[in-house]
């Protein structure tokens, strides 16, 4: 159990999709001018790899290596698929808000990445816990970006007003720049994190 | 007058880059060198209008008169991935001095978010079949221009003092902000 823990647990922090290994940006940016979009985001994206691990790892002795990345595409489109479909007939308002972005969880290099490196190499459950890791690191991450964007740009989280009328929003958060500029600072702040994190373990280590 | 305003639109106004956070990777993992820039940006023009062109027919004489529209996700990024796989063959075959000089950067283009873009936001907004390729035109070359201004700031960076936390990737988001900065003065344009 401890070893699914710590497959789990290197998705988030270690490991984490945005902030360190600055993979599958696009949607970072494109859908975190507010919370709920991004978290409508990164929820698809858990399940995606998550069941995307399952099924590479299901198939990986009877795929031939010449042919897995189509075969993985192949099984990437058809999961995203489902998740559109769902989207847009359950929640078509946010359907509409992740826009082309949805279909474009198909190139995410972070999906591709999982499966070619941890899924196709492991049994079921160890990938799908790595997917599942992998899924919520990139849905903190874009939680976070989400809610900072929106609260400094519209004074509001989750669509819920917290700052009064005395706050005059400045617009730039919601703009493109702002995303930029905000990851710039988080993806210090994160390796500023992970090394301390880490001083702490290998003080522990050695003690 | 309706293409000019298109074109010129999809190179600043709407860049894919600095406005729709589109290509993200391959922006951020090859602008370290201004040469290997280069070679990207046309590599991703190219493919891109090609690549737009093949979806734009398979979509209205395929997938919509038989009503497949829900497959067109799965549909275009298996038809560029092996387009572009294919182009890599014919390349190889028939131009190995154009293969050493861009063979590299089309299995980088295969599945990529901004090849596979463009043809979806075709059908999206329900362009003809000339108007797509004036829109993929313009993006690959807004995507081209993005990568070679980046290139040429991030090459002067090397010599900078960037604190050490924020070194690598953190240094160069903060810069593709100023870069998308510059660019939001185009937006009244059009």
């Amino acid at each position: 159990m401890k070893n699914y823990w710590q497959i789990f647990k290197k998705g988030i922090v270690a490991e984490n999709p945005i902030f360190v290994l600055a993979l599958s940006l696009c949607p970072a940016l494109a859908v975190t001018s507010s919370a709920t979009t991004a978290l409508t985001m990164g929820l698809s994206v858990m399940f995606v790899i998550s069941m995307n691990n399952i099924v590479v790892s299901l198939t990986r002795k009877v795929v031939n290596p010449k042919v897995r990345v189509p075969v993985y595409i192949t099984s990437i489109a058809t999961i995203v698929t489902v998740v559109q479909l769902v989207l847009q007939a359950y929640a078509p308002d946010l359907y509409d808000a992740l826009g082309i972005y949805l279909a474009l969880i198909v190139v995410f290099a972070i999906i591709l990445a999982r499966a070619e490196s941890f899924a196709s190499k492991n049994k079921v459950i160890p990938s799908f816990f790595d997917g599942f890791g992998m899924g919520t690191g990139f849905c903190v991450a874009l939680v976070i970006i989400g809610i900072i964007r929106e609260l400094l740009g519209a004074g509001s989280i989750f669509g819920v007003k917290i700052l009064g009328d005395w706050y005059n929003a400045p617009l730039i958060m919601i703009l493109p720049a702002g995303g930029f500029i905000l990851i710039g600072y988080l993806v210090a702040g994160w390796k500023i994190l992970t090394t301390h994190m880490e001083k702490k373990q290998a003080e522990r280590g050695e003690a | 007058m309706e293409y000019l305003t298109l074109f010129l639109g999809a190179v600043v106004v709407n860049n894919f880059v600095l406005t729709k956070f589109l290509g993200l990777c391959i922006f951020f993992g090859v602008s370290k060198n201004l040469s290997a820039s280069v070679g990207m940006g046309m590599a991703v023009t190219a493919v891109m209008v090609m690549s737009s062109a093949l979806a734009w027919l398979v979509y209205h004489f395929i997938l919509f008169p038989f009503g497949l529209t829900f497959m067109t996700t799965a549909v275009f990024v298996l038809l560029i991935a092996s387009f572009v796989q294919l182009l890599e063959m014919v390349i190889k075959k028939h131009a190995p001095a154009l293969y050493n000089m861009w063979g590299i950067y089309l299995l980088l283009i295969a599945t990529n978010c901004i090849v596979l873009s463009v043809p979806l936001l075709n059908i999206e907004s329900n362009y003809g079949f000339l108007l797509s390729l004036v829109n993929a035109v313009g993006s690959g070359l807004g995507f081209a221009l993005a990568i070679i201004l980046m290139a040429s700031c991030r090459e002067k960076l090397r010599l900078a003092d960037v604190p050490k936390s924020l070194e690598g990737i953190g240094i160069a988001f903060i810069l593709a902000g100023m870069l998308a900065l510059a660019f939001l003065g185009f937006s009244g344009m059009i």
